[in-house]
């Protein structure tokens, strides 16, 4: 497992204490799993995904990521109505482990309050929590 | 004792390592008020040919003992079981081995049970089937329970009044706590489940139909599968005699979601209704939602061919309380003979032995009908059937088992009030011309 | 050093059954077609399923051929902690398998099944004898089946109460069956930590037991293989709240003639009769999971119960208050012959000393090996132990790396990752039956192992060798899974 220096964490999205993150592409949000969640868990074998036009408050579990031998829920960063899935993860999973920022998006959501993301963790914040 | 290897010598030795004094001090953290003061009153050991005599004298209680005529199925079937069958599965590689946690020193119970899946989805015409459930009745209240739950809307499961009356109290017992409700579809003077109730049933999940039912009859799953696909709910078929389909259009080919079986059939000792072995297969889009282990191919470290226990991220040691059912241990053994005797038997045997059944229920229902019985629904049946007896019939019936070892049908009055008088018959394989027109004789 | 077990030897590729098939091969004698052919209408009948056409010889040669990619414990040890994988006596498969059981069909009626029903009877009052309980039912089909038949009889005490609950409380030392056990009753489950010692503490279980918690649920001896010091404390907490104590008697190999469970304020106690008592695992099943309850609980025990009047012996239904039926006939009676014939054979004193000698061989091992792995909880532990890899990671070296390697020793490896509140858990659990020269190879297997850790590593990265196939895909075999030929 990585280190925490070794951890990819990128400046340009917010981090929620549960590991997801967010970034804001105009109207909408995209979603994922950090490095550090994705490192944790390994080889990733399955992402379960919500349907478009659902509905979550923040913190609410909206899906599920597994590995062999794990499950780990994933918890909304922010409020919204789900607009896309990336349907890629279907066929291939991993690209949550190889490209948790890009490819291995995991939804896009439409923000019922803009302004939960401001209640996000920048990086900087992000590493204090991790070390705790 | 000889199951024990210890002896004084090595006691003390161990103890020593150990640090304990003696064999009781080793309990020592247990408070002495947890602990018994009077042992066990149990019988006085028995050495192994007291044993065998023992257990000989209370077998011979059961009039099975005596290799008895058996006319009754209902969900434990008499048929015969090559010699081979139970000279492999007593193999202690198979017999003694556990869950294969290991794969590396499990593959024989892998890819065994690899073959199970697969000839059983092959019978059933199904995508998935499980590596095993404990019995019908158990896979079938796990079906209801996938039903209802992929179904927010609903918390009802509409079960025909057909399927085997044990089965449905299983349901009963697994949805009390739950919330979820049964409710049963009536059959019709055929002999069959009524579509007609089946389509004024509103607020309702899934629909469960056995076919062969209860009775015997072949159901109209193509019928059931248009009134679920209306509802938009899913369809669940059972089965008591897996050896219908080696004749009969398998459920996959009715389009069923799921399905849940009897698998004693497939060279399993009748055994006084258990282990038996309880089939589930699904459509590939039920997949998560499956109970149970499932054995998949992989590759090893050097690219050959293997077998794992996978997705098992469904299952209660990783998902805990989220668990799609709680089952750990399954009928694995039975399974793998279920898929010796599949292997044994082959696309002929079984083609062949399904139409013998059906040949000699058609046979022996003619004869009870010669004989002064009614055949009561006139629907086509596999190879159980119900009649309507003649009066003074239940004593005569008695004279057979304590003359001939004959156990003629098996009186419904229990499972059916209404049908007083009205008795279900099975003809298996292993039963004779001679013996069918005998017992029409002794009837008439 | 001993030599080991594990060697190489000649064993055979084997395809798919079905590709050993050929057209027109059929291995039964097909049954003489005595009636005339009744012809079923076309529209009800399909092809036959495409089974494999083989010869007697081919199906007797597959099988035979699979069998020996297996290790079971007429192979060799299989420490597999929580499994109680000891040895299973061959006259018990005798015994089952005598015509008058064997060929017993469920319905033939009670007259014509007194054998069967007296055994019942007699194998719920051993286990009754055993536990310490009032009653017993032998219907659940396994150990998981059990739990299920436990929480029914909890909620449905509950219900007669008046008032339902919504919460059980669960430790992290219970088996993983246990909170799934508990969903299909609706109950939420309260994860509780176990204290510093590897047990529950009282004011733990005080602290978050209410009125609206329906019991606990828990394994005593527990997961770590330490035994539940405070259980009648905790029993008297939770009965003092309205709650009920369900026991997962999984372990109960550890304690037969020392604790009566029913004794010291547990309500609810399944066991599994495929390993206290030595009836065979079969590779995944049938197993059998009676369970056993207070005097208080009878009545909801499910149905049919078995009954006795004079000196005969009849199935009863008509219990109002029971959980209801469990299974389609009475559960496993294959398994329970197995499990009187094995009571029959051991005796009161036999299974007293079953118990000692379990524990006697899990504590030789844990203070044989506490210096090569490390023991968390160093307490003296009943019928297994749990170290960890805590001293091999420096040279990144996981437990499941010894327990591969371990394979090329002979030995079936110890349940590695569980319990879970034992981070890289090696779980071992030697049984009875286990002799001293076997436990002291299986005790320089691991060691050399340990030793190979630090000057050889990638003989454990790279193991097993020896079996048939080396480590397995798991994450494409998930990925993609192929759950079919």
């Amino acid at each position: 497992m990585k280190e925490i220096n070794d951890l990819k964490l990128p400046e340009d999205v917010k981090y929620s204490k549960d590991h997801e993150w967010a970034r804001s592409e105009g109207d909408t949000v995209t979603i994922g799993i950090n490095d550090y969640a994705q490192d944790q868990l390994g080889e990733i074998v399955f992402v379960e995904l919500p349907a478009v036009g659902d509905a979550f408050s923040v913190e609410e579990e909206f899906g599920s990521v597994e590995s062999v031998k794990a499950v780990s829920e994933m918890y909304m960063p922010i409020s919204g109505e789900i607009v896309a899935v990336n349907e890629n993860l279907e066929d291939a999973p991993e690209l949550v482990n190889e490209d948790c920022y890009q490819g291995g998006w995991i939804i896009k959501v439409k923000p019922s309050d803009p302004g939960e993301l401001d209640a996000l963790m920048d990086k900087a914040a992000y590493l204090e929590m991790l070390k705790g | 004792m000889r199951y024990l290897p210890h002896t004084q010598e090595d006691i003390r030795e161990m103890l020593a390592v150990a640090g304990s004094p003696s064999l009781d001090g080793l309990f020592d953290t247990i408070p002495d008020s947890v602990k018994t003061k009077h042992g066990l009153n149990l019988p006085e050991p028995l050495t192994e040919w007291e044993l065998n005599d023992h257990m000989e004298k209370l077998a011979s209680e059961n009039i099975a003992c005596k290799g008895y005529t058996c006319l009754i199925g209902a969900g434990s079937y008499d048929h015969y079981i090559p010699a081979i069958i139970p000279y492999l599965v007593s193999r202690s590689e198979f017999a003694t081995a556990y869950t294969p946690y290991q794969p590396e020193v499990s593959q024989g119970t892998l890819q065994g049970i690899y073959e199970f899946q697969t000839m059983v989805t092959d019978l059933l015409g199904m995508d998935i089937a499980t590596a095993s459930h404990y019995d019908c009745g158990t896979a079938l209240a796990e079906c209801a329970l996938i039903a209802l739950r992929k179904n927010r809307k609903a918390n009802k499961i509409a079960v025909s009044d057909l399927v085997h009356p044990s089965h449905r109290q299983v349901i009963e017992t697994y949805l009390k706590p739950t919330g979820y409700e049964m409710v049963l579809i009536p059959h019709t003077a055929r002999g069959l489940t009524d579509t007609a109730a089946l389509e004024a049933m509103a607020d309702i999940a899934g629909v469960a139909v056995q076919s062969p039912n209860f009775f015997g009859h072949i159901e109209d799953l193509a019928a059931f599968r248009k009134i679920a696909d209306s509802k938009k709910i899913l369809f669940i078929t059972s089965f008591t005699e897996a050896l219908a389909w080696g004749v009969l259009k398998n459920p996959g080919s009715f389009g069923a979601d799921l399905v849940a079986g009897e698998g004693q059939s497939l060279g399993i000792a009748k055994t006084f209704g258990g282990p038996g072995l309880g089939l589930l297969a699904g459509t590939s889009k039920l997949m998560r939602d499956l109970p149970g282990r499932l054995v998949g191919r992989t590759k090893d470290t050097n690219g050959q061919d293997g077998y794992v226990l996978t997705l098992s991220t469904r299952e209660q040691h990783i998902r805990r309380e989220k668990a799609s059912s709680n089952i750990c241990s399954n009928n694995g053994l039975n399974a793998m003979t279920a898929a010796m005797y599949l292997s044994t038997v082959g696309k002929i045997g079984i083609r062949e032995i399904a139409q013998l059944n059906h040949d000699k229920a058609v046979y022996l229902r003619s004869a009870l009908t010669a004989a002064g019985f009614t055949p009561v629904f006139d629907s086509p049946f596999f190879n159980e059937f119900v009649m309507k007896v003649p009066e003074g019939f239940k004593k005569k019936r008695a004279d057979l088992i304590h003359r001939h070892c004959l156990f003629a049908g098996l009186d419904l009055t229990p499972f059916y009030p209404e049908l007083t008088d009205h008795y279900l018959f099975c003809a298996t394989e292993k039963i004779s011309r001679q013996q069918m027109d005998q017992l029409a004789k002794e009837v008439a | 050093m001993t030599r080991q077990p594990g060697t190489k030897g000649l064993i055979f590729n084997e395809p798919n059954v079905w590709d050993k098939s050929r057209e027109g091969r059929c291995a039964i004698s097909l049954p003489r077609a005595d009636v005339d052919r009744a012809p079923l209408d076309p529209s009800l009948t399909g092809e036959a399923p495409n089974l494999p056409q083989l010869s007697e010889l081919d199906v007797v040669r597959h099988y035979t051929r699979l069998s020996q990619w297996n290790f079971g414990v007429d192979s060799g040890m299989y420490p597999l902690g929580s499994c109680t994988m000891k040895y299973n006596p061959k006259t018990n498969e005798v015994q089952a398998a005598r015509q008058g059981f064997a060929g017993a069909h469920p319905l033939a009626g009670d007259e014509f099944s007194q054998g069967a029903l007296r055994l019942m009877y007699d194998l719920e009052k051993y286990l009754a004898e055993i536990t310490g309980f009032a009653g017993v039912t032998l219907q659940p089909a396994a150990g998981a089946h059990g739990e299920l038949a436990g929480m029914l009889i909890i909620h449905a005490y509950h219900a007669k109460q008046g008032k339902q609950r919504s919460k059980i409380i669960i430790p992290d030392t219970a088996h993983g069956t246990n909170p799934a056990s508990a969903t299909l009753c609706g109950y939420q489950s309260i994860n509780l930590k176990s204290g510093p010692k590897g047990i529950l503490e009282p004011e733990a279980v005080a602290a978050v037991m209410d009125e609206d918690t329906a019991g606990i649920m828990i394994t005593n001896p527990n997961t770590l293989g330490l035994f539940e010091e405070h259980i009648r404390e905790i029993c008297d907490i939770v009965h003092a709240k309205g709650g009920l104590v369900y026991g997962d008697g999984a372990n109960m190999n550890a304690i037969m003639g020392v604790v009566k469970p029913g004794k010291v304020g547990i309500d609810v106690l399944h066991l599994n009769l495929h390993k206290t008592f030595s009836t065979p695992h079969g590779g995944g099943g049938p197993g059998a999971g009676p369970v056993a309850v207070t005097e208080e609980l009878i009545p909801f025990l499910p149905v049919p119960r078995v009954e006795k009047e004079l000196d005969s012996f009849r199935f009863v239904s008509d219990c109002p208050e029971s959980i209801g039926r469990l299974h389609t006939f009475y559960g496993h009676f294959g398994v329970m012959v197995k499990a009187y014939a094995y009571i029959l054979s051991m005796g009161a004193q036999g299974l007293l000393d079953v118990s000692r000698l379990a524990v006697l061989n899990a504590n030789y091992i844990k203070e044989s090996l506490k210096g090569t792995l490390n023991l968390p909880y160093d307490r003296p532990c009943m019928h297994e132990c749990v170290f960890n890899d805590a001293h091999q990671k420096k040279h990144h070296i996981t437990t499941m790396d010894m327990a591969k390697r371990l394979l090329d020793y002979g030995f079936h490896p110890p349940t590695v990752y569980f319990p879970l509140v034992v981070e890289g858990a090696f779980m071992v659990e030697p049984t009875e039956t286990e002799s001293k020269e076997d436990i002291d190879q299986f005790i320089d297997a691991v060691k050399a192992i340990a030793k190979e850790a630090q000057t050889d590593p990638e003989k454990l990265t790279s193991a097993p060798v020896l079996p048939k196939v080396t480590r397995l895909d798991e994450v494409a075999a998930a990925r993609k899974p192929c759950l079919r030929g």
